[in-house]
């Protein structure tokens, strides 16, 4: 190291590391693709065989479908009442908490409603393991709903630090955004592939 | 002041506490030595099944003492079973396939040296990296304890193909909770390798030091970084082929299971499925796999070799592009491990293309070793031998392929000897003589002494002579018909094969316990070997610019500046024959 330790530096502190956090959702965002990809493909080969039927998609789906885009809304707003503000560092900023609040009541609310879906498709007698078109809706919206949960974890984790620090790193807010945005998107494909090929 | 601010810097303070510095620790070099430490358990427990194994295909009346005590039904009196000879076979396959393959050269020799040799203090989330260690280590405890339940380990082989690994305990021995422990470890392992792989691509595209251009990175970190792009994707498949294979197995779906399966004389009660698609998933998991274990035996080859040849390889550039190919063309090639397995026959010539297009990638790079040893003034070390042995088998194994990716030789060879040898010497062996390249080579940097090369050579030399003996007559095997996966050879043409099926045997228990000198190489010179200087193999990366072992931030606080790319050897230093990534003299015709 004696080389490098009279090079006069202009690097600033360390601070790419905190561009991890939203690096590494975009590269996550990449991960969820492909297993979703995978879901879908498997479909694609499993519809082939004489068994596949066809499920009606439970009406409240589409009530859900707009909880989740409405939170994404929200989240989007909040973060950009964030982008106004000069430091890296975001303040305790009562409106953009909120909001970020409401997006979490809002994605329980959604997942609550996946729940009630799944409560009616048992109504009919369509459980897991009965056809696999109830398999794939079953599979599918629950892996879903599993990383939506992942979302509202992450949520209540910005919140818990905003409340006790004060602060929270632009970054974190920004890749929590990002990957509730995935969320809504992957779920308007997974709602198509369910209402045309289920 | 300064020192308060540089260790801010850091992503994480020192480590305190036995607990934090050796067990959960955030540091990437403690948890790629644990990689490399659960690899090394892995691989003995791997070696000594295939002893079982060989054992039993030449004396399958043999009593094996103490084996009875570990499977009562397996191994009654100690004599193996047709089915536990199976069970074996599985667990040999998946503990060296994800466990060793995948954990040494990817995940150990990569977590510890990726974020040395771009200038980084640590991977981009050490918290995810130590969690990554941690659940690997769980999906091996699930894996291994299948060994110990009365169902046994699985019989349905590393690939678990379905139906048979679908159906439950019906279907043989095993089959029952020994698969589900199988599936269990699988998936852990995926989330494992995932958290593992978004770490490596998030720390190379962020933490690079000032001057460390992408172009500039050594050959061995851009082959982690491909690797980990490559094993993003394909953990994300393989992630939902173990869930669905697990809700066929215990929630009741049909998935993988057709309709009017008959098993044991019972009608199971599933419809509808394709055993096809778990073919399928796996494969679009499992080829992409295979370049998981051998792009990074690439990488650590081409930086050990340049090291040990004192010049650049004739393009380093070109081997980075080829790897790139490699792992795109990777996602096109699966449907070749599907020749026979019923798919439409037009899609076999599909498959066949691209497969045959990968050998133009791997052939460019082993050219330009090949070239590269033209007019170079090689060293004699045990880590330049092993990456030459390297070679020797990267060819040696690679040449069958070119057979076998033809659909119509393919349908003759495909469950004959002829394949084990195609990728135990292409995969497995070489990707094995990558690692132990790499541990002679960076043994110095990890723990601060050398390991001794008297011992080393006698290690490679017989490793390379056995390794010869006892995967080159697999080839011959199979071409006279010997088919694989059999527990004896008893009808047919195969007893006349038996003296063949000796001598592997002899090779195997000789080339295994040759391993031992390693072992005790390793652990010897660990405490016992001389000490390290901070730059013994006068390299150009990083690595070499800091003190051997490196301190827990790396740097020791400081922010590497890079001015050359990784392999200026052969030039006119001033330190000798090459001059460091960090040093900022000028170099003629750069």
């Amino acid at each position: 190291m004696s080389s490098t330790a009279n090079t006069p530096m202009s690097l600033p502190p360390r601070s790419d590391l905190a561009k991890g956090s939203e690096s590494g959702i975009w590269i996550a965002l990449f991960a969820i693709t492909m297993s979703f990809a995978a879901f879908t493909s498997a479909l694609f080969i499993r519809q082939a065989s004489t068994d596949w039927t066809h499920i009606a998609a439970p009406r409240i789906l589409f009530a859900s479908t707009a909880v989740l885009l409405l939170s994404s809304v929200l989240i989007e707003v909040s973060r950009r009442g964030f982008d106004g503000k000069p430091a890296s560092q975001i303040k305790e900023e009562s409106e953009g908490r909120m909001l970020l609040a409401a997006t979490l009541v809002l994605g329980l609310a959604f997942v609550g409603g996946q729940y009630l879906a799944w409560r009616e498709l048992a109504a009919q007698g369509l459980y897991l393991a009965t056809n696999p078109n109830s398999s794939f809706f079953y599979l599918l919206t629950g892996v879903h709903a599993l990383h939506v949960l992942g979302g509202i974890a992450a949520l209540a984790y910005l919140l818990a630090v905003l409340a006790a620090r004060g602060s929270v790193r632009r970054n974190l807010v920004n890749g929590v955004v990002v990957y509730w945005h995935f969320m809504a998107a992957l779920w308007l494909y997974l709602l198509v592939v369910i209402c045309v090929r289920l | 002041m300064e020192e308060a601010l540089k260790s801010q810097d850091h992503a994480h303070a020192p480590a305190e506490g036995f607990l934090r510095k050796y067990v959960f620790s955030l540091d990437h070099k403690v948890i790629g030595k644990q990689y490399y430490a659960l690899a090394l358990a892995a691989v003995f427990i791997g070696m000594v099944l295939s002893w079982l194994m060989r054992f039993h295909l030449v004396w399958p009346n043999a009593k094996i003492p103490g084996l009875e005590l570990i499977a009562k039904t397996g191994a009654p009196g100690g004599i193996i079973t047709p089915e536990y000879y199976l069970s074996l076979l599985t667990m040999h396959g998946t503990l060296m396939v994800f466990f060793v393959l995948t954990n040494a050269p990817f995940a150990g020799f990569g977590n510890y040296f990726l974020p040395i040799q771009i200038g980084a203090e640590d991977m981009a989330f050490p918290r995810f990296n130590m969690m990554s260690f941690w659940t690997t280590f769980v999906a091996f405890v699930v894996l291994v304890t299948a060994f110990f339940i009365p169902d046994g380990p699985p019989i349905s082989g590393w690939t678990a193909y379905a139906p048979l690994s679908a159906i439950g305990k019906d279907a043989g021995p095993g089959l029952g909770w020994g698969q589900n422990l199988w599936v269990i470890s699988i998936a852990i392992f995926c989330i494992g390798q995932l958290l593992g792989s978004l770490n490596f691509i998030a720390t190379t595209l962020d933490l690079r030091a000032k001057g460390m251009t992408l172009m500039r990175m050594p050959i061995s970190t851009w082959a982690w970084f491909i690797t980990s792009s490559i094993g993003l994707l394909a953990f994300a498949v393989l992630l939902p082929a173990c869930l669905l294979l697990l809700l066929d197995r215990m929630a009741g779906t049909s998935f993988f299971i057709p309709s009017g399966l008959v098993v044991s004389d019972r009608l199971q009660n599933h419809a509808g499925g394709s055993p096809l698609l778990w073919q399928h998933l796996f494969w679009f998991f499992g080829h992409p796999e295979v370049y998981i274990a051998i792009l990074p035996a690439v990488g650590i080859v081409s930086h050990v070799l340049t090291n040990s040849l004192r010049k650049p390889l004739l393009s380093a550039k070109v081997i980075i592009y080829s790897m790139m190919s490699i792992g795109f063309l990777s996602w096109m090639v699966w449907g070749h491990h599907m020749f026979v397995s019923g798919m439409n026959p037009f899609s076999s010539l599909l498959f066949s293309f691209p497969t045959l297009t990968i050998t133009i990638p791997a052939t460019i790079i082993t050219l330009i070793w090949l070239g590269s040893l033209y007019g170079a003034n090689i060293q004699i070390t045990t880590a330049s031998f092993f990456a030459l042995g390297f070679i020797s088998m990267f060819v040696s194994g690679g040449v069958s392929g070119f057979f076998l990716a033809q659909p119509s030789i393919d349908i003759y060879l495909h469950a004959t000897y002829f394949v084990v040898g195609h990728f135990h010497m292409v995969m497995g062996v070489a990707a094995i003589f990558a690692i132990f390249s790499g541990t002679y080579f960076w043994f110095p940097k990890m723990t601060g002494r050398m390991m001794n090369e008297t011992l080393g050579m006698l290690h490679f030399w017989i490793t390379f002579v056995g390794t010869y003996c006892i995967f080159m007559p697999f080839h011959y095997l199979g071409l006279v018909g010997n088919v694989r996966r059999y527990a004896s050879f008893v009808d047919d043409f195969m007893p006349a094969l038996m003296p063949v099926h000796k001598f592997i045997t002899i090779a195997a228990l000789t080339t295994g316990a040759a391993q031992f000198i390693f072992f005790f190489n390793l652990i010897h010179s660990r405490f016992r070997g001389k000490q390290a200087t901070a730059n013994p193999w006068r390299g150009t990366s990083l690595e070499w610019s800091i003190p051997s072992p490196p301190p827990w931030n790396n740097f020791g606080g400081d922010h590497p500046v890079v001015y050359h790319d990784a392999h200026q050897y052969g030039v006119k230093g001033s330190t000798g024959d090459f001059v460091m990534q960090t040093s900022p003299e000028q170099i003629l015709n750069e």
